[in-house]
This record gives structure tokens, sequence and C-alpha cells, in this order.
């Protein structure tokens, strides 16, 4: 019998991408720039989130109009944001066959509480995290890969290397526990004991975790990668430099090729202005979009 | 034993070097055409077929994949790895263009409608689990190639001579029967 929707089917899409680097873009012409560069899917957004933040307000999901002049522009899968726990914006996404969707703190979440139960669709999501109980909280509702938080549009990598380095320390941990001590770290991580066995038994996360927020040149995505990462989002690091043809080729091939140093060299140079960054310190407690989410 | 490369751009590389490690063989990461020296076979993983023609392109090394593949070595190409394979390819340039097939990319609609399914392929095995994630299928086969298994009346995996390409993934799933048929029968 087919089966559409399966757990595997879900992960499995997500498994395609690794190694790879998945690019915010705003509109037909930036998909198609992002697609002849070598990404290996892109996310449809009406602003990237260094615009979120200049913008302020309440930011939601795209103007569908923008999510299906994506679609129709590229070959690539197409992935798009739904607000945390926004039951609706997330089915409409789905309806409109978004291969991915990303339920992400990067836009103003919907509910304060509770994430969407995304075992529940037919459509795979992607979610944040910055710790490994978060990890496994998304995982437990149905999130079939997972991405650092880091600190969007900032295109500071400080918080994206905090987030892997945590969770993938945490997983070791977890993979060092005999199993009495699995229902104790369990209640300290708030996180699934079942989970917490999965990754005893498979020696890593049962899903891809890609790296996110704040990545602003070829050399963070290597460090990404360098560091564990599965794969790389670029939000708004290729669109905000200079040359973005030149910066999303680089980002690519420095995402495959991460133990090249020489070749990471050749391919930083000249690239232009990258975007400008923010340090952290700088934000407001409310002005970090890593701290939503629950 | 057994060296298979495994092309190493993007994609499903730990789940087809895990695969062929389980199955005996010593398993080659292939980023560059040095890595190319010396193999019993190849491996082209699924992933996204563009990046990985990008990168193929980038790093010369789509001639030397495909000079092997001219000199009989052979190769399995799987989702993206069969787009890559495939002579001819529906509204798109071809790759390495060896395997004498005609292919079209994205065959089933988009990823809410990939899907897993059984596969009785009687070469190979009875129920062999097969998930189709954005899959192409093979829409005509040239002469001399064999149809191993169609699914909804499409081709999902057909063999020629030293080549074998399917639409779906069986390094996503604990069988390697198929894997296992390439690897013994083939190389």
């Amino acid at each position: 019998m087919k089966q559409t929707g399966t757990e595997l089917v879900k992960r499995g899409m997500a498994e395609m991408q690794k190694g790879g680097v998945i690019m915010d873009v705003i509109n037909a012409e930036q998909a198609k720039i992002a697609e002849a560069a070598g990404a290996v899917a892109v996310m449809a957004l009406e602003r990237v989130p260094s615009d979120i933040r200049k913008a302020g307000g309440v930011a939601r999901m795209a103007d569908p109009r923008i999510v299906e002049e994506v679609m129709g522009a590229v070959s690539i899968p197409v992935m798009a944001k739904a607000r945390i726990g926004h039951i609706v914006e997330a089915r409409v996404l789905e309806a409109m066959g978004v291969d991915y969707i990303d339920e992400s703190e990067v836009l103003t979440p919907a509910d304060e509480e509770f994430h969407l139960l995304k075992s529940d669709y037919t459509v795979p999501f992607v979610c944040g995290c910055r710790d490994l109980g978060e990890a496994a909280r998304r995982i437990g509702e149905g999130a079939s890969m997972l991405r650092t938080k880091g600190e969007p549009g900032t295109g500071n990598i400080v918080e994206a290397v905090r987030h892997i380095r945590k969770v993938n320390a945490q997983v070791r941990k977890v993979v060092g526990m005999t199993e009495d001590e699995l229902m104790t770290e369990a209640k300290l991580l708030g996180a699934p004991f079942e989970l917490l066995r999965e990754i005893k038994r498979l020696g890593r996360l049962p899903v891809v975790n890609f790296a996110a927020g704040g990545v602003a040149t070829p050399a963070d995505a290597a460090l990404m990668m360098e560091l564990g990462a599965d794969g790389v989002f670029v939000g708004s690091g290729i669109f905000k430099s200079e040359n973005p043809e030149k910066f999303a080729r680089a980002i690519v091939e420095a995402t495959t090729h991460y133990k090249d140093y020489k070749l990471i060299a050749e391919i930083s140079k000249e690239l232009g202005v990258p975007m400008k960054g923010i340090d952290i310190a700088q934000l407001s407690q409310n002005e970090r979009m890593q701290e939503r989410g629950w | 034993m057994k060296r298979i490369g495994v092309l190493a751009l993007q994609g499903a590389v730990r789940e087809h070097v895990q695969m062929l490690e389980s199955l005996g063989c010593e398993a080659v990461l292939i980023k560059q055409s040095a890595d190319l020296e010396k193999l019993d076979g190849l491996v082209l993983p699924g992933g996204e077929s563009t990046t990985m023609r990008k990168l193929l392109n980038r790093y010369e090394l789509l001639e030397p994949i495909r000079t092997l593949a001219k000199q009989g070595l052979p190769m399995f190409g799987t989702c993206a790895g069969l787009i890559l394979l495939a002579k001819e390819l529906v509204d798109y340039e071809s790759h390495l263009a060896v395997m004498d097939v005609v292919v079209a990319r994205n065959s089933y609609g988009r990823q809410v409608d990939s899907f897993e399914v059984k596969l009785d392929i009687p070469e190979i095995g009875e129920a062999i689990p097969a998930v189709f994630i954005r899959a192409p299928h093979i829409v005509s086969v040239g002469e001399g190639v064999e149809v191993l298994a169609a699914h909804d009346g499409k081709i999902v995996l057909a063999k020629d001579n030293h080549l074998l390409g399917c639409s779906f993934h069986p390094e996503l799933t604990s069988d390697a029967r198929i894997l296992e048929y390439f690897v013994s029968s083939m190389v």
C-alpha cells in the first residue's frame, strides 16, 4: 500500500538536503539566483530576517502569492515559514503544496504556550532549537528536521555556534549514559524519555540538524559544518551582501568542502562587503528572536 | 574487499556508506577527481540533482566520472543519482548522460505527494521497501536495458549493462537487498 506523509518520507526529505545550503529568498528572481548557485532548497519569505527586525510590528506568514511565485520559478524544494502555533498558516502552506514548513521564531509567535502538533500534517516541518531539550520536544511534536536558532538577521554567528555546541555536547552525554540514567536526564532536559533512548541507540539525533541564525560568510558556513551541522540555512547573509550571486556560490562550495581551507581562502577573495552585522549584546531581551518558542 | 566510491558532494551519503560497510565493502568518499582512483564501483546517492551538477562542474568531476562509466565501471544511482546517469532528461539538460534511459524529474508531484511502498522485484526479492521523495521516474529505456521494477505503470528500477538506476531511496531503509544485488552481481 502506498503511504504518504510517513515519518520516513518526511525525515527522508531532510536527509536528501544534507551537506547543502538552504537560502532565504523574497521573489522569483532571487530564487533563480539561489538555484543557479547550487542551493538545495529555498525559503520563500516576504522579508528576510534583518528586514523583519527593521520593520518591527507583527511578522506573519508570507503573502501566498510570493510563495507561489517562488514555487513556479525553481525545480528545487520550496520551504515557507509559519508562526509558532499558527495551525491555519501551516495548513494554508500545506494546501499550497510547499515542500517543507519552518515553524519559525523569526515570525511573531501566534501561541505562547503550544507549538504545532506537526505529526498531524502530511508536509514535513523544520523547527529551531537551542539545546537538546528543545530539540527533543520539537521531534516529539513531529518535527522532521531541526536547525539551530542562532540569532536571525544579525549576521553574527556566535549564537548559532553556542546552540550547535550545546545540542551536540548534550547528545554525546546521553549517548554515554547508562540506560538507568536516562529518565532523570529526560526530566532535567524536559525531553521525551523514549527519544533519549532512541538517541542513545543511534548515537545521534534521529533527524538532521542544520545550522541557522547568523551565517554571513563562507567561513561561517564551513565553521558550522566543522561543528557538526548537517547543512546550513542562510537568511539575510546572501541577498544583503554586495554580490549575491558570487556570495551564494561561495557559501555552497564552502559547505561542501568545509575542510578544504585553501579552497575557502580562494572563494572568499574579493567577495565584496558581507551584510552588516549586529553585536548580540546590543539587542534587548525582546529583540532576541531565539527566546521565542517553548 | 570491494572498494566502492560514494559521490559525497551532498545528500544521502552517510546512509550509503553505512549500508556498503554493512555489506562488507570499503566505502570511499568522492569529493574530487583524485578520489576516483582504484574503485570497483561507484554509488551516486540521493540529494538535489541541480546542486550536485553545479558541484560536479566546479570540481571537474563530470568528465572523469563519465569516462569511468564508459570504460565499464559499475555505477548505481538512486533518485538524484539516476537523474545524473540518464542519457536524456525531460525538459532539462542531461548530466553524465551515460545510461540509456529517458528520465522525468519530480514525476509524482511535490513533497506532500512523496510516499513509501513495498515493491516485488523478481530479480531481487519480494516486498522491498521503497521510499519515493519528490521522485523522478524512467519514461523509456533504450535497447538492451532491463526493466527490473515498475510502480503504478512507471519504470522505477532499470539496468543498462553495468549501470543501475532507481527512482527511490533504498538507502533510507534498513533493507539492503538492492545495494547487495549491485555489489554482489554487478561489481
